[in-house]
């Protein structure tokens, strides 16, 4: 370690004084495509979101304006679903998280000495990609309706109120949060965890640390690069994701999230102000949630 | 070097037609591109704002023999290779070709996809497009649909005399009917063999959790209108739909209804995930033929909704008489028979059931396909709604489907 700083400080390359045409010009294609296709969409959605509806146009009619009412009002009238978008992906996040790591430990650690039992688990984790995830939760929404097997099963047992459901129920909702991205939650932790030195777990064992310890201590440490980079893959967008909460697929009534209500504005209500403004605070709020989550995690370690 | 079919998207037709014109240097053709997408982003940006109508395309169907047909699933005969035998019929006979497109999933998300370029008076990708009636008193009103020329249309003289005249078009100017429906109720024979006869049986306790109704508001919201004695096609105002909207509150807050959705209600009536539902006729006939005889859909004893897709031409479609042509063809009784014998909708075409009796006795006796006087009485067609109520109304539906 010493040696490497040493051996740096000698090396550091001087950075050109001046900006090179040739780096501008290399640059420019990519800045040129980030100006086009995310600066002026971003820009567009903000000037929509403070829009204001055109006294005498038709439905769906709305003229530039500076309406800061729009946010209040949408904050004010879907406080709720934003609210419950983030504690459906919290939740969905965390049981993710719990899942995925004794698969990924096992795959990583566990399974080091038999590399293919290792490649055929990975590509196991892998395999629902294989399949559109519109079409797998539409299967679990067979799977789970009030006639299935597994239903009726659980109700016959009573371990379900006879007339209880699980479509269009928060609890459903959640269920294809997390299975619809559990891929993602393991993924990163597997590829920490896979370059753990077991050398370190031995090392604490011989300090008569227990396992939970050495666990606590040591494992989770080391593999907490994969841990945030795992749950920033799944909290982003579960907190966006509007198929699972549809009521097309696993949702309710009551279990609509931000997306289904950004979705029901824009193309029902032709309230495109509205739209605008929820999508741009679920933007803002995530990038809150994300920027505190990582400065406090930690991210010099990630990847 | 073989000429390459152009891309289906407008947007980029108009750009390598720019560029073909231009016939300059690779530079130019790039910025010319440059430009197109700063114009799209611009038109983006623009789209909101009310301005004066669009133009209409002009027409160059005389030297261009071929239209594009955007049209719902399921809404076409079609033989077991997948060709339309109809639509190969009209092409034989006209030389037109018709480029049939399954792109309508869903009245408000179509209107979605092109109502910008509809805005500025460009082609959508589509000359003739069927949508439902609301959605055409749209587009009319916003002048997005270009006026037919009754004189190249001699077979809509077989247009059922109810349907001549419309709220929101007067005489048929703009719109033609493609296919209508009813609005009622069915229910699982199986679990349900005593059978419902009106909107307030969905509300039995028994079937608590059990019952779906349609996300259409118009269809919903005008069952439960009718079973309060409203008169949907008359002159109703905010109190009678307050009062329908309070009533399936309470249904939805208290559990009874399960869930609200559009075409994907028929796979909860599969699943039975719900045993009775709100949905439409012709879905019915085609889910008991395809999963087993085990649904019954009646039209609720205090009446049910009738509502019609209508093909319209779009503002900046050039193939309008392209599109004259193809209703005059499928206003011919044996044609309009043909299609509804296997799309099982009612079919406007007057003459239609005794061409139908030829093929099949049975079928023209299915009063869902073609209904008699006595059937049409029961069904109701919603008034038209006008912007300020339409966003009224739609706000007051929507809470209740996002549980706000």
């Amino acid at each position: 370690m010493a040696f490497a700083a040493f051996a740096t400080a000698e090396a550091v390359p001087q950075a050109p004084k001046r900006a090179s045409r040739i780096g501008w010009f290399l640059l420019a294609p990519g800045l040129a495509y980030l100006a086009l296709f995310f600066l002026t969409p971003l820009i567009s959605l903000l000037l929509t979101s403070l829009q204001a509806p055109d006294l005498y146009g038709d439905i769906g009619a709305y003229v530039y304006a500076f309406n800061w009412q729009n946010y209040v009002d949408v904050v004010s009238e879907y406080g709720e679903h934003i609210l419950r978008s983030f504690g459906y992906a919290l939740v969905a996040t965390a049981a993710a998280l719990l899942i995925s790591y004794p698969i990924a430990y096992y795959i990583g650690v566990r399974c080091r000495s038999r590399p293919l039992l290792q490649s055929i688990l990975l590509v196991l984790v892998i395999a629902p990609f294989f399949i559109s995830f519109l079409l797998r939760t539409l299967a679990w929404k067979q799977l789970l309706s009030d006639e299935s097997f597994i239903i009726t099963s659980l109700k016959a047992l009573s371990l379900m109120a006879p007339d209880a459901h699980f479509t269009g129920t928060a609890f459903a909702v959640i269920f294809g949060l997390t299975y619809n991205f559990i891929p993602f939650m393991t993924l990163p932790i597997y590829t920490t965890l896979e370059r753990l030195d077991t050398r370190y777990l031995e090392a604490g064992a011989d300090l008569y640390g227990s396992p939970a310890t050495v666990f606590r201590k040591v494992t989770l440490p080391l593999s907490m690069p994969g841990v945030v980079a795992g749950t920033l893959l799944t909290f982003i967008p579960a907190a966006g994701d509007y198929v699972n909460a549809s009521r097309d697929f696993l949702g309710g009534t009551d279990t609509a999230m931000i997306g289904n209500v950004i979705e029901a504005n824009f193309l029902v209500l032709l309230n495109y102000p509205a739209a605008a403004a929820l999508s741009i605070i679920l933007m803002a709020v995530i990038l809150a949630i994300v920027g505190v989550y990582v400065k406090r995690a930690g991210t010099e370690d990630l990847l | 070097m073989s000429r390459r079919p152009m891309p289906e998207d407008p947007m980029i037709r108009r750009l390598i037609a720019q560029a073909r014109a231009s016939q300059l240097t690779r530079r130019s053709v790039l910025a010319g591109a440059g430009a197109g997408a700063v114009t799209l982003a611009l038109a983006a940006c623009a789209g909101g704002g009310a301005g004066a109508k669009p133009t209409a395309a002009a027409d160059t169907s005389a030297s261009d023999k071929s239209l594009n047909w955007a049209n719902w699933a399921a809404y076409i005969d079609e033989d077991d290779s997948g060709a339309n035998p109809t639509l190969d019929a009209f092409t034989a006979a006209t030389g037109i070709a018709v480029n049939y497109e399954v792109a309508v999933d869903d009245n408000n998300s179509y209107y979605g996809k092109v109502k910008d370029q509809l805005a500025l008076g460009q082609d959508i990708g589509a000359d003739a497009v069927c949508l439902t009636d609301w959605m055409i008193a749209r587009w009319i009103r916003l002048g997005y649909a270009q006026e037919l020329d009754h004189a190249n249309i001699p077979n809509l003289s077989n247009l059922t005399p109810s349907l001549q005249n419309v709220d929101f078009d007067e005489g048929r100017a703009y719109s033609v009917p493609w296919q209508g429906g009813f609005a009622g109720i069915a229910w699982n024979k199986e679990k349900l063999p005593q059978g419902l006869k009106s909107v307030e049986d969905l509300w039995n306790p028994e079937l608590k959790g059990r019952v779906g109704v349609l996300s259409e508001m118009r269809d919903t919201m005008g069952l439960l209108m009718l079973q309060n004695g409203v008169d949907i096609a008359g002159d109703w105002g905010d109190d009678e739909f307050a009062a329908a909207i309070d009533q399936l509150t309470k249904q939805v807050e208290d559990g009874q209804v399960r869930n609200i959705k559009g075409n994907s209600y028929l796979e909860d009536l599969k699943s039975e995930d719900t045993l009775a539902a709100i949905c439409w006729s012709g879905d019915i006939t085609v889910i008991n033929a395809e999963a087993g005889d085990k649904w019954e859909f009646i039209i609720p004893e205090a009446g049910g909704t009738l509502w019609n897709d209508n093909f319209l031409v779009p503002i900046g479609s050039s193939k309008k008489a392209n599109v004259e042509a193809l209703i005059d063809y499928y206003y011919r009784p044996e044609v309009a028979a043909e299609v509804a014998a296997w799309v099982n909708y009612i079919t406007p075409v007057v003459g239609a059931q005794e061409a139908a009796a030829a093929i099949d006795p049975e079928l023209a006796e299915n009063q869902l396909i073609f209904p008699n006087e006595e059937t049409l009485s029961t069904a109701h067609v919603f008034r038209s709604l006008s912007a300020a109520e339409e966003q009224r109304y739609q706000a007051d539906f929507q809470k209740i489907l996002l549980g706000a």
